[in-house]
């Protein structure tokens, strides 16, 4: 049973977007915390380190969760994904990315590597999501800037992408 | 940006050494400091410095204000603070963690003072002041008349008179402030890299504070920003704080704002009273308006505040021809966090009592509502319209838009919706708003706070410039750099296409670098991102410096093609002679003879292929000698109408259909427009239905969390229905005006007309939430069945300190009961986790407690005072509590009776909690006291009951122990 | 916002998690779904000096049906019962609560029992235990009990969990078919806490209540027979009792408000799905 004095600091390994990846952490660094200023994941933002706001959603082990709200230390052997892997190695956007380029679904751009997330997530496992469901996935994240329209019709038009 | 590289400022790489702070802030609204201890937080491993009040009065001065009175403000308190959240001290650690924990360590003995918070209350003779030095709370007062309202409002025949009370609130970016300031001791410059946005006003503010030339303070920007809405203006006084700390420690310092920081003491754009007079003709004609404005700073003045009470100024009239007008500006300081730049900065306010009081004078005046809109707006031919506050309106025609938007969107079909709706019973209303949408303003607008004769003797302030540069290198790579630090815009992307569209090539060629750096790029006192200036500023200074290129270009080639330059065009990366296009060379050889061949370019050129636009429209005059001043370079219109559907259950208000429609000039690009409608649309919604920085009484702030303070969610906002009218505006070449604020302004008015359309209401105040609604549509409560004189939990509303009542049954005599609690011990041992109790004066007592509701529980020092003492009959038991949760302080006063079976003790009480677990914990704060009150009670007669049996000492709190073994105490 | 630091424990079986909840008491907390906990932590509300980390166990990760109940374990995630195929039909309670508690990412993450432990006035799951009238069942390293619901939730954020007990389950009763069940809630955003939450269960001659958000605990009102007509009155008496308190999202009258109008309405919702 893993025991983790609270000065301690333990290496905690990983899987980031398919790369195995390993950093230091004591047992009350945020998970955010760590991916963010351990492992130079720029595509976690945190909002809000209180659940609300959805900026620092990732996928822990293929699910869409907030990042602020679990320890480093319980990610130990994830597999974590975040926006940074969707583009393709050269930098060429993913099919989600490009439709929000092109519904110009963000602003400032903060909110949306988290909202990025939630879609995948949900759609892998709920392929056929209407409308509702898909507002109701996305009724867990705040923007601020874009009034949530082009992120909606983004998010409709890759849904319907993915199922034709 | 969606490739996630983007790089906000939280991301960029740090000198290595870089230390990080916490800050540590006041959980009263008002106090003295009586004194800090740092000891243990300096002691504390990893941290490196502890900085308070009196570290930074050596070394800064207080900011300089707009409004000539001593109301000093230093980054970090110095004696006194006067908000909750105020900065207190700052801890340098090796991380934010650390740092954290130490400020838990720090000791501060708080003495409260009474708070005051209403801004009406703030304004009555006798109010708490905030500002002692001042001997006032309201700090400036003018009055303004243009033309005659006198004898208007006498020959009226409506007199429309509504009081709005504006509420705060903030657009609350999801990225918060961040800074990271470096000291180069050799050279004497601070190097700080922050979001700051603008306006760069506030840069000699800050270098002034630090004692420093302004070359010597150096603020650089990252690329990209999560979010402004004026907000991140406000980031200055943690700039200064951090540089003094970098300073100290001789390390780079970092800074990261959390959300319970942000929210409780960034921002909030001013709340505001206004009593608005409308005189209206018999058809609806209105002839004057007369405000008077009291608007609130709450704690300090901040630069470039009060910006939000005179941006409007000249435009008071929106988008309407009324030749009268008389304003009573009044700016009022509280004990709240101060007000700052919020995106509409003072638009909400001014257009939400407008727009009341234009529905108002339909509904007196019996008239259709769109007919009493058309028939007052400014007339098309009238462009351009000087408004009698001095606005000069360019160009539209609001009519031809109001037309547009009632056709296509269909507000007759709306009515009839409604008058179906009603027909079932339904509530439903129908809202509508037309406002300016002001943009580029004019920096000498806030030189109308100042008399004409005051004006004259400081020097007449105007204008606004901008900065642009574009730059070709030797082999042709085109790059733009500009002064509008944006937060999401999309500027960027419109200065790519404005010089593409200059230079022949296509938009993904040209390199944009929006970082700032004022050690390298030229900037104004106008730089930044606020009030909508991209458009028709900074834009346009990046226009004329592709013009300018472009221009250097033509002659070039016209001199190697034999052409005249006039005769050169563009396109496809060449330029060639228009009549030939076969005769032709590549764009970038062009710009190379520039680099490589300096003799051989035209008579008179400069070599080097780089043009700075600048751009400062002559129309924003100062303000003239009878008090009118053009606020703004360019005014849009919005026109909007919306359709609401009010549960009648839950009071929840639905937005059942909204249109807006703009004409923002020439649209630059439409994806971007549109994007900014929006996101002010459902910023719009949130201020209408939800967002509120909430205080308590004592000027607790209660909306520390994004679960209490709430930004709408998808599920909140609807699509609205766009429409435009394009009237470019004369004023600038591109023809574009802002349009990134109307629905801000428009969209909370609009909303607040249909429900008050719904529900038959004169007037409303926001937010307009379930609970609010539901006071109004749901009459009187119905009765209580049963008889019982128990009053509780019949409380009314939440402008008050937490109260309750009770009554436990004590199984022992009023003697005894009364003897447990003027007994010191045995007071010990009724005090929920009491762990020390030390009498310090006749029935007073001090005491080291742990307090809590379930696993939620902290440590506070408290002191406990008997008074009022009627032997054995009732006595009244108040004091007060701190630690890092919080701050608590009450009374209660408790009776005994004797009864069959023992006594009975009644108690009522009033406690206010503040700090910490008051911003987060609001929800469960009445419960959470009544619990643990009824603990004490519950202790109380347990303690009582079984007095005689408890004799084991290992149960007995440490104190007593030691007490027993020295010989005294129970 | 960072947490005050801890010692963490990471049970990867049960006993190891008895075993150091034996060893560390009420100085430990069980940390599972952490929904609520690790904003708590952060925000310093509240400390912990070891926090032991449950949601490795497999063995508590199950959905099951069992004497007439369907039992969760304590690392099961609220989402994996929101999609557990049978729930509609073995406890529509349940079914229909879920989807408004907190928002897809949360319920990713956040486990049935962690709220049941956390035991917020306002949650749906400790509202649905109450007026289901289901069990918790806590272990320790002494002896295994089960609670009702009623016995278990004592107040606001507190229950009758020993410090070196945890809940390793909780079981609702399977819902009798002809029941009819019904759940609302208002709140001011779709899943945020709820002002006021209310579950009704109605059976061919009675009626079930309960309400949560407005007393510290969910409380519950049975009705043996209530005709339509004398709802409201009902109702209004149930909604004086409760009291309730104000806050920044609304009044004492208006959570009695709410009481009232909205429990008629799911009363009657639960009604007209009886079978
Ligand atoms: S930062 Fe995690 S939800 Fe906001
Ligand atoms: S794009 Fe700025 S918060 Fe969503």
């Amino acid at each position: 049973m893993p025991q983790i004095g609270r000065n301690e600091r333990v290496r905690v390994s990983l899987t980031l977007d398919g790369k195995k990846v390993s950093g230091l952490a004591e047992p009350r660094m945020l998970l955010s915390d760590f991916l963010r200023q351990q492992l130079s994941a720029g595509a976690v933002h945190v909002g809000c380190e209180h659940g609300v706001c959805g900026a620092c959603t990732i996928r822990v082990d293929g699910r869409a969760v907030r990042s602020c709200l679990m320890f480093a230390v319980q990610a130990q052997g994830c597999d974590i994904e975040t926006a940074a892997g969707l583009a393709g190695e050269d930098g060429e956007l993913d099919a989600l990315q490009k439709a929000f380029r092109k519904n110009h679904a963000l602003q400032c751009g903060y909110c949306t590597p988290g909202i990025l997330m939630s879609v995948t997530s949900f759609l892998d496992s709920n392929p056929d999501a209407g409308e509702d469901e898909l507002k109701d996935m996305l009724g867990g994240h705040l923007c601020r800037c874009t009034g949530y329209v082009g992120i909606m019709r983004a998010v409709l038009e890759y849904a319907a992408a993915r199922r034709a | 940006m969606l490739s996630a590289s983007a790089r906000f400022t939280d991301d960029m790489p740090l000198r290595a050494g870089t230390l990080h702070a916490a800050v540590l802030r006041s959980p009263h609204a008002h106090a003295e400091i009586v004194s800090i201890d740092t000891t243990a937080a300096e002691a504390r491993e990893g941290v490196v410095a502890v900085l308070t009040g009196a570290d930074v009065k050596d070394v800064t001065t207080p900011f300089l204000i707009v409004v000539k009175e001593p109301m000093d403000q230093w980054c970090l308190a110095v004696d006194r603070v006067r908000f909750t959240g105020e900065a207190v001290a700052v801890v340098v650690a090796q991380d934010r963690y650390i740092a954290e924990d130490a400020v838990d360590d720090i000791a501060v003995v708080y003495k409260p003072l009474p708070a005051v918070i209403s801004p009406l209350d703030a304004a009555k003779d006798g109010a708490p002041l905030v500002h002692e030095a001042v001997g006032r709370n309201v700090v400036s007062v003018r009055e303004f008349t243009y033309g005659d309202p006198d004898r208007a409002f006498a020959e009226a025949d409506h007199h429309v008179d509504l009081t709005i009370d504006y509420p705060r609130n903030s657009q609350t970016p999801l990225e918060g402030y961040v800074v990271v300031a470096d000291y180069n001791r050799q050279d004497g410059v601070y190097d700080i890299l922050s979001n700051f946005q603008g306006p760069f006003t506030v840069h000699p503010v800050m270098a002034r504070a630090l004692c420093v030339p302004g070359s010597r303070l150096r603020m650089r920007t990252a690329p990209f920003s999560g979010g402004g809405f004026g907000v991140k203006q406000a980031i200055f006084p943690y700039v200064v704080m951090c540089a003094v700390a970098a300073r100290k420690v001789g390390r780079p310092v970092k800074w990261v704002e959390d959300r319970l920081e942000h929210l409780t003491a960034a921002i909030a754009a001013p709340n505001r009273v206004v009593r608005v007079e409308a005189a209206a003709t018999k058809d609806g004609r209105v002839t004057a308006l007369r405000y008077d404005q009291l608007d609130d700073y709450g704690a300090y003045l901040r630069p470039p505040m009060p910006g939000p009470l005179y941006r409007q100024h000249g435009v008071m009239t929106g988008p309407y021809d009324i030749p009268n007008m008389a304003i009573t500006n009044r700016l009022v300081m509280t004990n709240k966090t101060p007000s700052g730049m919020v995106r509409g900065f003072g638009g909400p306010q001014s257009f939400y009592a407008l727009e009341r009081v234009m529905h108002r004078v339909a509904e007196v005046a019996g008239l259709d509502r769109l007919e009493v809109i058309r028939k007052n707006l400014v007339p098309a031919d009238a462009f351009p319209y000087r408004a009698c506050g001095g606005a000069l309106l360019d160009s539209g025609n609001y009519q031809k838009a109001v037309d547009i938007a009632v056709g296509k969107g269909k507000l007759a079909a709306l009515m009839k919706r409604r008058d179906a709706a009603r027909k079932e019973g339904r509530l439903y209303g129908i809202g509508m708003a037309a406002v300016s949408d002001p943009a580029q303003s004019n920096m000498g607008y806030l030189s109308t706070i100042q008399t004409a004769e005051e004006r004259k003797k400081s020097g007449h302030k105007g204008g606004n410039i901008s900065f642009a540069t574009v730059n070709m290198e030797p082999l042709g790579a085109i790059s733009v750099t500009a002064d509008s630090i944006p937060q999401g815009q999309g500027h960027a992307t419109v200065l790519a296409q404005i010089v593409a569209d200059q230079l022949g090539v296509p938009p993904d060629r040209i390199t944009v670098n929006t970082e700032h750096d004022t050690h390298k790029d030229p900037w104004s006192i106008a730089t930044g991102n606020y009030s909508c200036r991209f458009s028709s500023a900074t834009a346009v200074a990046c226009h004329k410096a592709a013009v300018e290129i472009r221009a250097k270009l033509a002659r070039i080639a016209a001199q190697r093609l034999n052409v005249k330059a006039a005769d050169i065009d563009f396109a496809d990366g060449m330029v060639f002679a228009r009549n030939n296009p076969g005769n032709a060379l590549k764009l970038h050889r062009v710009a190379g003879v520039a680099h490589w061949q300096p003799g051989e370019l035209p008579e008179g050129m400069e070599p080097g292929m780089r043009a700075t636009g600048v751009w400062a429209p002559p129309e924003l005059e100062p303000p003239n000698d009878q008090d009118q001043i053009n606020t703004s370079l360019t005014y849009g219109f919005v026109f909007d109408f919306c359709g609401v559907e009010i549960d009648r259950d839950t009071g929840q208000v639905r937005i059942d259909k909204y249109v807006t429609m703009h004409d923002s000039g020439t649209i630059l690009n439409p994806l971007l427009k549109d994007g900014q409608t929006y996101g002010a649309f459902a910023w719009g919604v949130g201020c209408a239905l939800m967002e509120e920085f909430v205080y308590g009484p004592k000027g607790e702030f209660l909306s520390g969390t994004f679960a209490d303070y709430l930004p709408p969610t998808i599920h909140e906002v609807p699509e609205p229905e766009l429409y435009h009218l394009e009237t470019p505006t004369t004023l600038t070449p591109l023809g574009a005006k802002g349009g990134a604020e109307g629905n801000v302004m428009s969209t909370p008015v609009c909303l607040a007309n249909a429900v008050c359309d719904a529900l038959g209401l004169e007037n409303i105040n926001l937010p307009m939430t379930p609970a609010k609604i539901s006071a109004l549509i749901h009459g009187e409560e119905p009765a209580r069945p049963d008889t019982s004189t128990d009053k509780a939990g019949a409380g009314a509303d939440r402008s008050r300190a937490l109260t309750g009542q009770g009554s436990h049954t004590v199984p022992a005599a009023p003697e005894q009961v009364w003897a447990a609690l003027i007994d010191a011990d045995r007071l010990a041992a009724v005090i929920p986790g009491c762990h020390e109790l030390e009498l310090v004066g006749e029935n007073e007592y001090r005491a080291l407690v742990t307090l809590g509701v379930g696993p939620v529980s902290g440590r506070f020092k408290a002191r406990v005072k008997l008074s009022d003492m009627k032997p054995p009959d009732a006595v009244t038991l108040s004091g007060d509590l701190a630690g890092p949760l919080g701050a608590s302080s009450g009374s209660g006063r408790v009776r005994l009776t004797g009864v069959a079976g023992g006594t009975r003790v009644d108690y009522d009480y009033e406690v206010e909690i503040t700090g910490r677990v008051a911003a987060i914990g609001g929800r469960m704060l009445d419960g959470a006291a009544g619990v643990v009150i009824n603990q004490f009670f519950r202790r109380l007669t347990k303690r009582i009951h079984g007095a005689d049996k408890t004799g084991d000492a290992g149960q007995l709190p440490f104190w007593r122990r030691l007490a027993r073994k020295l010989g005294f105490g129970g | 916002m960072k947490p005050k630091p801890f010692d963490y424990v990471r049970a990867e079986t049960l006993d190891e998690a008895l075993d150091a909840l034996a060893r560390h008491g009420a100085d430990a907390r069980i940390l599972a779904g952490g929904q609520s906990q690790v904003a708590m932590l952060n925000f310093r509300l509240i400390e912990t000096e070891v926090l032991i980390d449950i949601t490795r166990i497999e063995a508590l990760d199950y959905i099951r049906i069992e004497n007439g109940a369907l039992e969760i374990g304590a690392a099961t995630r609220q989402s994996d019962l929101k999609d557990w195929p049978g729930l509609a039909e073995k406890v529509p309670m349940l079914h229909a609560a879920l989807p408004f508690i907190g928002h897809v990412q949360t319920r990713n993450r956040g486990t049935v029992c962690g709220s049941i432990a956390h035991s917020d006035p306002s949650s749906e799951l400790p509202l649905c235990l109450a007026v289901l009238e289901g069990e918790v069942v806590l272990r320790s390293k002494r002896a295994e009990r089960t609670l009702k619901a009623a016995d278990f939730q004592l107040e606001m954020l507190t229950t009758a969990r020993a410090p070196d007990e945890m809940i390793t389950a909780v079981r609702f009763p399977l819902g009798d078919a002809s029941a009819g069940h019904a759940f609302d809630e208002m709140n001011r955003r779709r899943g945020d806490f709820a002002i006021v939450s209310l579950a009704a269960v109605a059976r061919q001659d009675s009626v079930r209540l309960g309400v949560g958000g407005v007393a510290g605990t969910p409380k519950v009102r049975n009705w043996s027979e209530l005709r339509t007509g004398d709802i409201d009155e009902a109702l209004n008496a149930f909604a004086w009792e409760l009291g309730g308190h104000d806050d920044i999202h609304g009044t004492a009258r208006y959570r009695r408000e709410l009481v009232r109008r909205l429990g008629r309405q799911v009363i009657e919702e639960a009604r007209s799905c009886r079978r």
